[in-house]
């Protein structure tokens, strides 16, 4: 696993996401900062952070999915290379039209900060194929923005195209009201691209993987990304 | 110079709360009438805020040494060895009046202030807190304050990607027109890699860096620093507006910056702007200064050298580089897309020296505005004593049950989840034991087994009644708490939050306070590092309870050793401590009885480190499951917390003979602990050796909360109580 991790002015999840991709991986992620405009030789995985990039202003991630770096991010999506995007790096990659629909304020109006449990969906993909289809699993959320919204046509492709990774549930693993605190369409808390190599989601599995800071749920996402692509 | 008239001159003095006789000595050091700009100087540096003036006499009273210390007051933080070649660096300071005026911007930037005093001295910010004191939430605006603070602490703790990891709030009509919003940040350096303010180097550029400067924030240092009329709302403009991602690029640039040899000192721009930065930091190093306005980087158009000077501009610092550096620095701050101005040169003069559009516009000599600033020991009068109530004397209305139940819905001891659901306590991906969870925060210091545990602690009704057992008990429970989840105290930081310190009985209260803190952190070897003082926390004439709030800091070795609050089953629980049934001051007094009176409990130092020390050496041996200390509202409000936080059940032994039952349940006497230990016996056995009273109280288990004679509770209707409170009452507040 050769990962680059992009730093936004704003971002502040970035060394989170480094610790969890080290521990799986035991090699330390490349940070590359936005004004860059190429990734480092041998990258096989990018990761866009949480964060408050240039502030929230405009509106999330509007302004980054404009940085220089985002063309070469661009780029390698379209070469198939995988992308994982958390938080406001979901929101980057929806401004940047790597994935649909847009994140809107939490229904709540209010930043939520606490842990929700999370289905998986499907785990026939590189990002979950770690967990169970069905699998519920614990993961802090942190945001004001986390509120999933796409048009109906959308909403209908990514149901029947099983492009829905993700769904704010309960712990026993129902799809309910109370579990969606943000009011996403759906519940939906994480999805992917057509081509299941690009996934944004708004939790913080990176902040979950360490039974000191409360448990390891998050951790199937890390070795399932590090198994895809060693056997790739 | 353009020198105001001597007739306009003293009335504007006047305007900008200078004291006749402060106004005089003014006159003495200039020899001559000051210009405006002059007159905004003296009167911002010799305000209560910026001099402690009032206070000052007092507080360096305090213990401040330990061998652990590396910097105590004086600097911009405090500064502690904590291991590993490691030093954290933290601080509290208050922004009461700008919060009260305006909520949001008041606590945001009172959190982003807080945080630059601990970055500029080269520090990784790791962890915030707060201590807040409201207003009775049916009070005229109460409301809108409590919402926009808390939407104000995280707003600007949540972008700037710094975890709110603790902290703690009171409610009571006292604050009704003056709340508290005291901000606290802990942060980790090199501990050979400390900067400090001094300035010094003749000839060497003064380095302006961060946002740009406006009229925002003019005269907030003398704002506050009076006490609040009926029209503090045309204050507003005195309040600063803060920007969170800014400060965010600051802290990058400058750790960037900070990891080169090119900075001399480096101070931020807080409380009086430019000018107290500059001034205490050419001050520190006994050097002149000479800067040129034209050369700040503004916000706006036509700004004048007084309006540039007495700026509060937020997310702003001053710098002195090594010379020829200037371009390298610059060029990280550009990369950081912040603003970047040499704005003037250290001289020799001991003077500053202000110049804008080719004029002189203050010549003032810096050591006299430091030596002269005034000082005063202003009378006191002591607080009557109260009279102990004896539990025996009262009658409980309601039982043992009914009262929890009362009791932990109630405004002072229900979940604070509502505030804590707002804060992102979790970024960095360090945080051990979240709000909650734990007597105090504890964040891992990354890639080490070490931890900082973190709190923060006052009890302003026991200081109201008796301030210099408030003042050690604060200090006591800011160590205990530490203690509870194994950690070893360190060293604290003070907010001093009071009324107006020209009336002796406030100034009686502010002295006490400091005695019997001062008391408690020699005994606890938990000396003060850094402070603040608030005072003038009046409105209308009405003043504060008196709010020595304790920010206190421990080390834990390993992480893994630290211990939470929540209750699991199959446990035996063992109460550490003493149990007299001391009413007097309750939450029970006050919330069952209705009554706010008595003497507080006693709080006994010895005991407290004796019963401490036990505490900390059975949890880092490994035989404490959960740990939770007995504050407001005593032990069966512990008991419920510690069964709540694990949604578990407890049966207790009825209370022993010769102690009214609710003093038993209810009484808040110091220094104790409960313990939820696998093997209570054995845990005896060790008390008893060590000398520390200790008795079982229970075991764990079940979903209900059983007493001593068949009544009980489930644990469940318990938590639907305490969780029920502050959602219902600020329903419909959502902005």
């Amino acid at each position: 696993m050769k990962s680059a991790i992009i730093v936004f002015p704003g971002t502040n999840r970035e060394r989170d996401m480094a610790i969890a991709l080290e521990r799986v991986s035991g090699r330390k992620p490349a940070m590359v900062f936005h004004l860059d405009t190429a990734l480092p030789a041998g990258t096989d995985l990018v990761v866009l952070p949480g964060g408050f990039s240039h502030g929230d202003y405009l509106r999330c991630g509007a302004m980054a999915a404009q940085s220089p770096i985002m063309k070469a991010v661009r780029d390698f999506a379209a070469g198939g290379g995988l992308v994982l995007g958390v938080c406001n790096g979901f929101q980057i990659l929806t401004e940047a039209g790597l994935l649909p629909g847009a994140l809107l304020r939490n229904a709540t109006l209010r930043f939520l900060s606490m842990d929700c449990h999370m289905r998986v969906e499907r785990a026939d993909t590189p990002f979950t194929q770690h967990w169970q289809k069905g699998a519920v699993f614990r993961s802090p959320m942190a945001h004001g923005d986390g509120n999933y919204f796409c048009d109906d046509t959308t909403l209908a492709r990514l149901n029947g195209e099983g492009l829905v990774a993700f769904r704010y549930a309960t712990p026993e693993g129902a799809i309910t009201e109370a579990a969606n605190r943000n009011g996403a369409r759906d519940n939906i808390a994480g999805i992917l691209s057509p081509n299941l190599r690009i996934c944004g989601l708004m939790p913080h599995p990176e902040d979950l993987v360490d039974p000191l800071m409360g448990g390891e749920d998050g951790l199937p996402l890390f070795t399932s990304l590090l198994d895809s692509l060693a056997s790739a | 110079m353009q020198l105001l008239p001597a007739d306009h001159a003293a009335q504007l003095a006047a305007e900008f709360g200078l004291k006749p006789d402060e106004y005089e000595r003014l006159l003495a050091i200039l020899g001559r009438s000051p210009s405006r700009t002059e007159l905004g100087i003296f009167s911002v540096m010799w305000s209560e805020h910026c001099s402690y003036k009032s206070s000052r006499i007092w507080l360096k009273t305090l213990p401040t040494k330990a061998p652990w210390v590396i910097h105590g007051p004086g600097e911009n933080a405090g500064v502690i060895d904590i291991g590993d070649g490691l030093a954290a660096i933290f601080k509290m300071e208050s922004h009461n009046h700008p919060s009260f005026i305006e909520p949001y911007q008041g606590a945001a930037t009172g959190v982003g202030g807080i945080l630059r005093d601990v970055f500029t001295m080269g520090a990784r910010p790791i962890a915030n807190l707060n201590a807040l004191r409201f207003g009775m939430p049916d009070a005229p605006k109460m409301k809108r304050v409590i919402d926009g603070v808390v939407r104000g602490i995280g707003g600007y703790g949540n972008c700037v990607g710094v975890p709110t990891v603790g902290g703690e709030v009171n409610f009571h009509p006292a604050y009704n027109g003056n709340p508290l919003v005291n901000a606290m940040t802990v942060g980790i350096a090199p501990r050979d890699r400390i900067f400090l303010s001094a300035a010094a180097g003749l000839g060497n550029s003064v380095v302006y860096v961060g946002s740009k400067t406006g009229r925002d924030g003019i005269h907030g240092a003398t704002m506050a620093s009076t006490e609040f009329s009926a029209d503090s709302e045309e204050k507003r403009p005195t309040v600063q507006i803060g920007d969170p991602f800014t400060e965010k690029l600051l802290i990058e640039a400058c750790l960037e910056l900070m990891a080169t040899d090119m900075i001399v000192a480096i101070q931020d721009m807080g409380a009086a702007g430019l000018t107290s930065s500059s001034v205490e930091m050419a001050g520190k190093g006994g050097v002149g200064i000479e800067l040129v306005m034209d050369n700040v980087p503004q916000r706006e158009v036509g700004m004048t050298a007084y309006e540039m000077m007495l700026s509060e501009s937020q997310e702003r610092m001053l710098m002195i580089l090594k010379p020829g550096r200037e371009a390298e620095a610059e060029a990280i701050f550009h990369k950081w897309e912040l603003d970047f101005a040499v704005i003037g040169h250290l001289t020799d003069t001991g003077r500053i020296v202000i110049r804008h559009k080719g004029e002189i516009e203050a010549d003032i000599p810096l050591a006299p505005l430091e030596s002269e600033a005034p000082l005063y020991r202003r009378p006191t009068v002591e607080t009557p004593k109260q009279p102990v109530l004896d539990a025996a004397d009262i009658d409980d209305p309601a039982g043992p049950l009914p009262a929890l139940e009362k009791l932990v819905g109630s405004l002072d001891l229900c979940s604070r989840r509502w505030i804590w659901d707002q804060y992102d306590s979790t970024v960095g991906g360090q945080t051990v034991k979240r709000p909650g969870g734990a007597d105090a925060a504890v964040v891992k210091l990354e890639g080490l087994k070490r931890a900082l545990a973190m709190t923060t602690d006052c009890t302003p009704r026991y200081c109201q009644a008796d301030p210099e057992v408030g003042g050690a008990q604060a200090v006591a429970e800011a160590w205990r708490n530490l203690t509870a989840v194994g950690a070893l105290p360190l060293a604290v930081t003070d907010n001093m939050n009071f009324g107006n310190p020209e009336k002796p009985e406030i100034m009686g209260q502010f002295a006490a306070a400091v005695r019997g803190m001062g008391a408690a952190c020699l005994a606890l070897d938990f000396p003060v590092v850094s402070g603040n003082v608030s005072l003038y926390n009046e409105t209308q004439g009405r003043g504060i309870l008196p709010t020595p709030a304790i920010g206190g800091v421990g080390v834990l070795e390993d992480a893994v050793q630290a211990v939470g609050l929540a209750l699991q089953p199959g446990l035996d629980l063992v109460l550490i401590g003493e149990t007299r049934g001391w009413l007097g001051q309750s939450i029970w007094l006050r919330e069952i009885a209705g009554r706010e009176e008595g003497a507080p409990p006693p709080v006994d130092l010895a005991v407290e480190r004796r019963n401490g020390d036990f505490v900390r050496g059975r949890i880092l041996a490994g035989e404490v499951v959960a740990c939770h200390d007995l504050a407001d509202g005593g032990l069966l409000v512990a008991v419920a917390e510690m069964a709540m936080g694990g949604g578990v059940g407890a049966t207790l032994s009825a209370p022993p003979v010769g102690i009214a039952p609710h003093g038993w349940w209810f009484g808040e006497d110091q220094a104790r602990y409960i313990l939820a230990v696998r093997d209570g016996a054995a845990m005896l056995a060790a008390a008893q050796a060590a000398g520390v009273p200790a008795m079982e109280l229970g075991h764990s288990g079940g979903g209900d909360l059983v007493l001593g004679d068949g009544s009980s509770i489930s644990v469940a209707k318990l938590v639907v109580a305490h969780e029920a409170t502050l959602p219902a009452l600020m329903q419909g507040e959502a902005a």
